[in-house]
C-alpha cells in the first residue's frame, strides 16, 4: 500500500461526509448511528495506523510511506513520516475513538458534534504527515475550524468568548507563520520539506529599520515560524487563551485540545524551527529556555490558587509544555528525546485528568473544586484512576510521566545549569497543586447533600480509562518503546543542529573556545 | 533469588489490593504476608549466604536516549544484603502484626472494607524498598525513592476521612519532593560528568570527578562537592535531617504499624543507605562530608531536645528516630560508612519495636495517644511493658563499658561517638559533643516515656483503664522477635560492622584494605595496617594521576569505600577512656534525672516548665518550625500565585492583548450572535467540508496520477 498515509489521514473525512450527506433526522435512532460511525470510523484508522508502525523502519531517519501527487495551482500533495512524526499519529488516532466514546453522553447536535471531531482528526494527521509547506499550513489552519466550532458551539457558559479568544490567538500566531512560509519558498524555490530541510537560509546579519538583525534571514523565519508555535504550545506570556478555552471547550474537546491539539507547537519546533534554522535556533535558545523555565514555575503558582478544577489541569498543562520547549532548545539527545516523549506521555496523562473531570462534571455540573469532597467514600474506583492520573501528572516513575519530565530535565543540565535548577523545582509544585486538588475532591468526608448519591464509574467510563492506564503504565515502565522508533530520527537531528551551528560560528570563535 | 525477593511483594500487594474481592479479604491479607514471610527467608538466605562479591542482575531494559542507558537491575552487594534483611525482616514482622492492630479499628464503620488496602500498600511499599536497595543505578534507585514516597503517601493518608490525616500525607510528599529536587540534579550532574548513571561507572571515575570543576549556577565548583551536597539534600528530605524534618512528626497520622515500617525502621533510613551506598564518590567530597557531619549532629540535638517534652507516645518515638537518623548521618559525614549501617541495623530492630510496643499501649488503651493520660499500666499489659523496657534499653545504650557486652543500641551508638570523636572534618568535634548531649535527652526522653506509661497512678479516663487489655498473640509475636533482635543484634555483628578490622574490611569488602591486608601477609593487626593502608593507597593515588582514564585500582568489587586517608575505624578503636564511656555516662546522668521527676518527685515536671516556660513552649512547639515554614513558603506561595494569577494573566498579559484586540472584539461578538443561530455554523462547516472533500478527491484519484 503506497497510499496508506493518505488512507489513515482521510478515513474520518469520508465517515465525516457520509454523515453529513446520508443521516437525517433528530431522533434516538440517529443519534446513535452517528455515535456509532463516528466510533467505528475512529477505531478502524487507529487499526490502519498500526500498519504504519509495524511497516516503519526506525533505523532509517528520512522519511517513509511518501506519497506525492501535483495538485491544484501547481502546488504539491506530499506526505510521509519520520521518527519524529510518526509516533503523533499513532497518539492521535489512539486518543480519538476515546475522545469519542467520552462524548457519548452529548445529546445536542451529535451528528455535527461528531462531523467536528472527526474533521478535527484528519486535519491534525494531516499536520503531522504533511510533506509540502503549504499542505502543512493548509492543515496546521483548517485544525483550528472545527475546535473552534466545538468550544464555540458545545462549550460552557463563557463559550463565546473563549472560542474567539483561542481562534485569534492561535489565528493571529499564524499570520506571521504565513508570511515566513511565503518568505522560504521565494528563497528556496520550493515547499518541499525533505528539500527545505536540507535548504540552508542565510545567516548572514542585516540591519533592519535600525535593528542588527543576528543570524539574518534564519533569525527572522524563526521568529515567525516561532509567534505560531509557541502560542500553539502555549508557552509563557502567550498561554492565556489555554485555560479559557479548556474550562469552557465540552470534556471531549478538552481532551483533543490538551491531548494531541498542544503538541503541534512542539512538532513544529523540531520539524521547521530546529532542522531548517539551526543558527537562529542557537541564538535564540537561551530566550527559550528561560521562558520555558519561567512557564514552570509560573504557571505552577498559578495552579496553585485555582478554584477550577478544569482550570488547574489546564495551568498544569502549560507548566508541562514547559519540560516540552526547554527539552526541545536544550538542543541534545535527551532533551529533544524527551520533549517527544513527554508530548506524547502528556496526551494520555492530560487527556485522562480532563476524562476525569469530566466524569464528576457530568454527575453534578460543576467544576468547582469547593463543591466536592469526600468522593473516595462512594466512588473508590473513580479515587484510584484519578490518584494514578494525578501521580502520573506529578511525574511519578513508573509512570510515563517520569520519563518525559526526566529526560528534558537532564537535556536542559546539560544546556544551563540554572535553567535545569529552576525547572527542576516544578517538582515540588506540581506534587504540591496536585496532591491538593486530590485532596479536596476525592478526601475527607463526604459531607455535601448534592454528593450523597453520586454513582461510581459505569462501565463505560472504565472502558474509557483501560486503555489511559495501560499506555500510562506500560510506557514508565518500558519507555524503550518510544524511544527505539523515534532515537534514530533524533540524533541524526541533534547532529544536523550540531554541525551546522558548528559551520557557521566563524572560526576565530572556535579557536577562542578551545 | 533475588529477581524472586524484589517483585514477591509486588505480586502480593497487586493480589491483595485487587483481588480481595474474588478470594476474600482473609484469603487476601494472608497471601500477601505470606509472599512476605518467604522473602524474608530468602533474603536471609542471600545474607547469611553472601560471601562479599559483588554480583548484578540485568532484568529488562528502561530508559534509554543517547548515551543514557538505564536498565531494571539488581545490585547484590553487602549493603543491599544487610538492607535486604532490615526491609523484609521489618516489613513481615509488621505485616503480622497488622492482623491483631487494624482488627476492628474505630475509624471505619462496621462492614468496611479496609484491611485488604493496608496490606496491599504495605506490601506494595515493601516492594518500592527493595528496588531502592537492590537498584544498580541511580535512576532505579531514584524509582523506589519515590515509589516509597507514595506508598507513605498512601498511608500516612491511610484514614482518608481524617483532615489531619490527608494534611500529613501531602506534607511528607512535597516535603519530600523538596528533598528529590537536589537528588534529581545530583543525578543530572552525575550523568553530564560521567555520561553514565550506573554505579559501576560512576564509582569509577571517582577520582577524575574529583578533579573536575563544575559550572554550576553562578560559578564553578568542585565537581565532587557539589554532586555530593545535591545527593545530600535528597536524603536529608527522606531520612528528615533538620530543616526538611518536619514531615515525619506529622506522618505519625497514619496507622502505627505503618510508623514503625516506614518512618522509623526502613523508608527514613533510606538517605543514610544512599550516602554509603555513593561512599566511593563521597569519599572524594571532604567539604560536602563535613556539611553531612554539621546536619546529622545538629539534627541529633535538635529533634533530641523537643522529644524531652512532647507528650504524644507516638511523637516522642518520631523525633527519637529523628535524633537517632542524625547519628547515622555523624558517622557518614566522618567516614565510618560501616558504623552508619550498624546503627542502621540495630536502629531498625529496637525503634520498630517501640513502636510496635507503643501500638500495642494505643491499643490496649483504645487509642487513647496522649502519655499524661497513661500511667501504672505496667500490670495491665505486662508483655506489651517487657517488650518497651527491652526496646528502651537498646535505644538508650545500656551494656556493660569497654567491653562487646550491652544490648543493641549501646554498640552502634558507643561506636557512632568514638567514630565523631576520631573523626577529622572541622565538624568531627561538634559532632561529638552533640551526639553525647543528645545520648544524655535519649536516655531522659526514652525513659520519660517508661515511667509515663507504665508507672505511677493511672490518668485519664478511667473507663479505659479498667479495659486496659494485654495485645492478642499475634501482636506480641512480633514484639517478641523484635526484642531478640533489640538485645542480641549488636553483639552478635560487632564485629564485622565495626570492632574487628579484618572481620569488617572482608565483610564490606573494603578495597584498598584489601590490598593491605596482602602486603602485610595477613598478619594484619591494627598498628600494623595503618602504615600499610597508606602504601596502598599512595600508589592508588599515583595510578590515578598518572591515568586518570583508567582508574582500575579502584575498581569498586567492594560494598563501601573508604579512602586511602580514611583510618577513622582505628583510631576511633584508639579513642581515649573518657570518650569510649561519655556515652554511658550521659544516659546514666538523663535516666537519673527521669527517675528524679516522674518517679520520685512526680510534680517537679510541672515547676521545671514553669520556671523555663518560654524555653518550654520553645520545645514543645518544635522550635516553632511548622510557623516559619508557613510564613517563609506557604502563604507567600499562594500569595504570589494569586498575583500572578489576577494580575499577571488577568490585567497585563489579556489586558495588553485584549486591548490591542479591541477593536476586533466585538465586531466577532455580534457575529458570534449568528454562530449561535446556526448560519455561521453551517457556513464554516461547509468551508471545511469543501476543503475536505477536494483534498479527498485529489488523492484518491491519485491527483495528475
Amino acid at each position: 500500500m503506497n497510499n496508506l498515509l493518505s488512507i489513515v489521514t482521510f478515513l474520518p473525512a469520508v465517515a465525516a461526509l457520509i454523515l453529513a450527506l446520508f443521516l437525517r433526522g433528530e431522533d434516538e435512532d440517529a443519534k446513535r448511528n452517528a455515535r456509532w460511525v463516528a466510533l467505528a470510523a475512529t477505531v478502524l484508522t487507529f487499526f490502519l495506523s498500526i500498519f504504519i508502525l509495524t511497516g516503519f523502519e526506525p533505523s532509517n531517519t528520512g522519511f517513509q510511506f511518501v506519497e506525492e501527487h501535483d495538485w491544484l495551482l501547481g502546488l504539491k500533495y506530499k506526505m510521509g513520516v519520520d521518527g519524529i512524526s510518526v509516533l503523533f499519529v499513532l497518539l492521535t488516532t489512539f486518543l480519538m475513538p476515546i475522545t469519542i466514546a467520552a462524548c457519548w453522553t452529548v445529546e445536542t447536535r451529535v451528528k455535527e458534534y461528531m462531523i467536528a471531531f472527526l474533521m478535527l482528526e484528519t486535519l491534525m494527521l494531516g499536520v503531522f504527515c504533511a510533506l509540502d509547506l503549504v499542505l502543512f499550513y493548509l492543515f496546521f489552519e483548517a485544525g483550528l475550524i472545527p475546535m473552534f466550532l466545538i468550544i464555540g458551539i458545545w462549550g460552557g457558559a463563557n463559550r463565546i468568548y473563549a472560542s474567539f479568544k483561542f481562534f485569534l490567538y492561535t489565528f493571529l500566531g499564524s499570520v506571521l507563520m504565513l508570511v515566513a512560509i511565503v518568505a522560504m519558498i521565494s528563497d528556496a524555490g520550493t515547499a518541499d520539506i525533505p528539500t527545505l530541510l536540507n535548504h540552508q537560509f542565510g545567516t548572514e546579519s542585516f540591519n533592519l529599520l535600525g535593528f542588527h538583525v543576528v543570524g539574518g534571514l534564519q533569525t527572522m523565519l524563526w521568529l515567525a515560524f516561532f509567534a505560531s508555535f509557541a502560542v500553539k504550545m502555549p508557552m509563557w506570556p502567550v498561554h492565556t487563551w489555554l485555560p479559557d478555552a479548556h474550562v469552557q471547550a465540552p470534556t471531549a474537546g478538552s481532551v483533543v485540545l490538551a491531548a494531541i491539539l498542544l503538541k503541534m507547537g512542539g512538532y513544529g519546533f523540531l520539524r521547521f524551527s530546529l532542522p531548517m534554522f539551526p543558527v537562529a535556533s542557537d541564538i535564540m535558545a537561551p530566550f527559550v529556555l528561560w521562558l520555558s523555565a519561567i512557564a514552570i514555575v509560573y504557571t505552577s503558582l498559578v495552579a496553585l490558587v485555582q478554584t477550577d478544577m478544569k482550570k488547574l489541569i489546564a495551568y498544569s498543562s502549560v507548566a508541562h509544555m514547559g519540560y516540552v520547549t526547554a527539552g526541545i532548545f536544550s538542543a541534545n539527545q535527551q532533551g529533544v528525546d524527551g520533549a517527544i516523549f513527554q508530548m506524547i506521555s502528556h496526551g494520555f496523562i492530560s487527556g485522562a485528568l480532563f476524562l476525569c473531570v469530566g466524569v464528576i462534571y457530568d454527575r453534578i455540573h460543576t467544576r468547582e473544586i469547593d463543591a466536592y469532597g469526600g468522593l473516595v467514600n462512594r466512588m473508590p474506583a473513580y479515587a484510584m484512576i484519578f490518584l494514578l492520573f494525578t501521580m502520573a501528572n506529578v511525574g511519578l516513575p513508573g509512570t510515563s510521566g517520569f520519563v518525559g519530565e526526566f529526560l528534558t530535565l537532564m537535556g536542559m543540565f546539560q544546556a544551563n545549569t540554572w535553567v535545569a535548577a529552576v525547572a527542576t523545582s516544578g517538582v515540588i509544585f506540581s506534587a504540591a497543586y496536585a496532591l491538593w486538588l486530590y485532596r479536596r475532591v476525592v478526601m475527607g468526608e463526604l459531607l455535601k447533600e448534592s454528593l450523597k448519591s453520586i454513582t461510581d464509574m459505569s462501565r463505560r467510563e472504565r472502558a474509557i480509562f483501560a486503555p489511559l492506564v495501560f499506555m500510562t503504565l506500560l510506557l514508565g515502565v518500558y519507555p524503550s518503546l518510544v524511544t527505539d522508533v523515534i532515537g534514530p530520527s533524533v540524533e541524526a537531528l541533534v547532529s544536523g543542529y550540531e554541525t551546522a551551528v558548528l559551520d557557521a560560528t566563524p572560526a576565530s570563535q572556535i579557536a577562542a573556545q578551545h | 533469588m533475588e529477581t524472586i525477593i524484589l517483585f514477591s511483594p509486588l505480586v502480593g500487594a497487586l493480589i491483595c489490593g485487587f483481588g480481595w474481592k474474588f478470594i476474600g479479604e482473609k484469603a487476601a491479607m494472608w497471601t500477601a504476608t505470606g509472599l512476605m514471610i518467604y522473602v524474608c527467608f530468602l533474603s536471609w538466605v542471600v545474607f547469611l549466604g553472601f560471601d562479599g562479591e559483588l554480583y548484578s542482575i540485568t532484568i529488562a531494559r528502561w530508559i534509554e536516549s543517547g548515551s543514557l542507558s538505564t536498565s531494571w537491575g539488581i545490585r547484590v552487594d553487602r549493603l543491599t544484603a544487610i538492607m535486604l534483611i532490615v526491609v523484609t525482616t521489618v516489613s513481615t514482622l509488621v505485616h503480622i502484626y497488622s492482623f491483631g492492630y487494624m482488627d476492628h479499628d474505630p475509624q471505619w464503620k462496621e462492614g468496611e472494607v479496609y484491611k485488604p488496602r493496608f496490606f496491599a500498600y504495605l506490601s506494595f511499599f515493601t516492594f518500592a524498598m527493595l528496588m531502592l536497595v537492590t537498584s544498580d543505578n541511580l535512576v532505579q534507585m531514584f524509582f523506589g525513592w519515590e515509589g516509597v514516597g507514595v506508598a507513605s503517601y498512601l498511608l500516612i493518608g491511610f484514614y482518608y476521612r481524617k483532615p489531619t490525616a490527608n494534611a500529613a500525607a501531602i506534607k511528607a510528599f512535597v516535603v519530600n519532593r523538596v528533598g528529590d529536587f537536589g537528588f534529581a540534579l545530583g543525578i543530572f550532574a552525575l550523568f553530564f560528568l560521567t555520561d553514565s548513571i550506573d554505579f559501576n561507572v560512576i564509582f569509577a571515575s571517582a577520582p577524575e570527578i574529583a578533579q573536575t570543576e563544575l559550572t554550576f549556577l553562578w560559578r564553578d565548583w568542585n565537581a565532587a562537592e557539589v554532586v555530593g551536597i545535591l545527593l545530600f539534600i535528597g536524603a536529608m528530605g527522606k531520612s528528615a535531617q533538620l530543616f526538611l524534618h518536619t514531615w515525619l512528626p506529622d506522618a505519625m497520622e497514619g496507622p502505627t504499624p505503618v510508623s514503625a515500617l516506614i518512618h522509623a525502621a526502613t523508608m527514613v533510613t533510606a538517605g543514610v543507605f544512599m550516602m554509603c551506598r555513593m561512599s566511593p564518590l563521597m569519599e572524594f567530597a571532604p567539604n560536602a562530608l563535613t556539611f553531612v557531619t554539621f546536619i546529622g549532629a545538629s539534627t541529633a540535638f535538635f529533634a533530641a531536645t523537643v522529644g524531652l517534652v512532647q507528650n504524644d507516645i507516638k511523637r516522642v518515638i518520631a523525633y527519637s528516630t529523628c535524633s537517632q537518623l542524625g547519628y547515622m548521618f555523624v558517622a557518614v559525614g566522618v567516614g565510618a560508612y560501616g558504623v552508619a549501617m550498624f546503627h542502621l541495623l540495630t536502629h531498625a530492630f529496637f525503634k520498630a519495636l517501640l513502636f510496635l510496643g507503643a501500638g500495642s499501649v494505643i491499643h490496649a488503651m483504645h487509642h487513647e495517644q496522649d502519655m499524661r493520660n497513661y500511667g501504672g499500666l505496667r500490670g495491665k499489659i505486662p508483655a506489651t511493658f517487657w517488650a518497651m523496657m527491652i526496646g528502651t534499653l537498646a535505644i538508650t545504650g545500656v551494656g556493660i563499658p569497654l567491653t562487646g557486652i550491652g544490648f543493641a543500641g549501646f554498640l552502634s551508638k558507643d561506636a557512632i561517638i568514638e567514630s565523631a570523636f576520631a573523626g577529622t572534618n572541622s565538624m568531627a568535634g561538634y559532632g561529638f559533643w552533640m551526639l553525647v548531649i543528645a545520648a544524655a535527652f535519649t536516655s531522659f526522653y526514652s525513659w520519660r516515656l517508661i515511667f509515663l506509661t507504665f508507672y505511677g497512678t493511672p490518668r485519664g479516663d478511667k473507663h479505659t483503664h479498667e479495659h486496659a487489655h494485654e495485645s492478642p498473640r499475634i501482636m506480641l509475636i512480633p514484639l517478641a522477635v523484635l526484642s531478640l533482635g533489640a538485645i542480641f543484634s549488636g553483639m552478635l555483628w560487632y564485629g564485622s560492622f565495626f570492632g574487628d578490622h579484618d572481620e569488617m574490611t572482608t565483610f564490606f569488602g573494603i578495597p584498598h584494605h584489601v590490598e593491605a591486608e596482602q602486603g602485610a601477609h595477613g598478619d594484619a593487626t591494627a598498628n600494623h595496617d595503618a602504615p600499610a593502608t597508606d602504601e596502598a593507597g599512595h600508589d592508588a593515588v599515583a595510578t590515578h594521576v598518572g591515568s586518570a582514564a583508567e582508574p582500575t585500582s579502584l575498581q569498586p568489587i567492594g560494598a563501601i569505600y573508604m579512602g586511602p586517608d580514611n583510618h577513622v575505624i582505628d583510631d576511633a578503636h584508639h579513642a581515649p577512656i573518657w570518650v569510649k564511656v561519655s556515652p554511658f555516662v550521659a544516659m546514666l546522668l538523663g535516666f537519673g534525672l527521669a527517675w528524679t521527676m516522674y518517679i520520685r518527685r512526680p510534680d517537679l515536671p510541672k515547676k521545671v516548665a514553669d520556671a523555663n516556660w518560654p524555653l518550654y513552649q520553645f520545645l514543645l512547639n518544635k522550635w516553632y518550625f511548622d510557623e516559619i515554614y508557613d510564613f517563609l513558603f506557604v502563604r507567600p506561595a499562594r500569595g504570589i500565585g494569586r498575583l500572578l494569577w489576577k494580575y499577571g494573566d488577568g490585567a497585563t498579559i489579556d489586558g495588553g492583548i485584549n486591548g490591542l484586540a479591541m477593536g476586533i472584539i466585538p465586531f466577532f461578538t455580534r457575529l458570534a450572535g449568528r454562530v449561535q443561530s446556526g448560519y455561521l455554523f453551517h457556513y464554516a462547516f461547509a468551508m471545511v467540508l469543501g476543503i475536505a472533500v477536494l483534498i479527498t478527491l485529489m488523492t484518491l484519484t491519485g491527483g495528475s496520477e
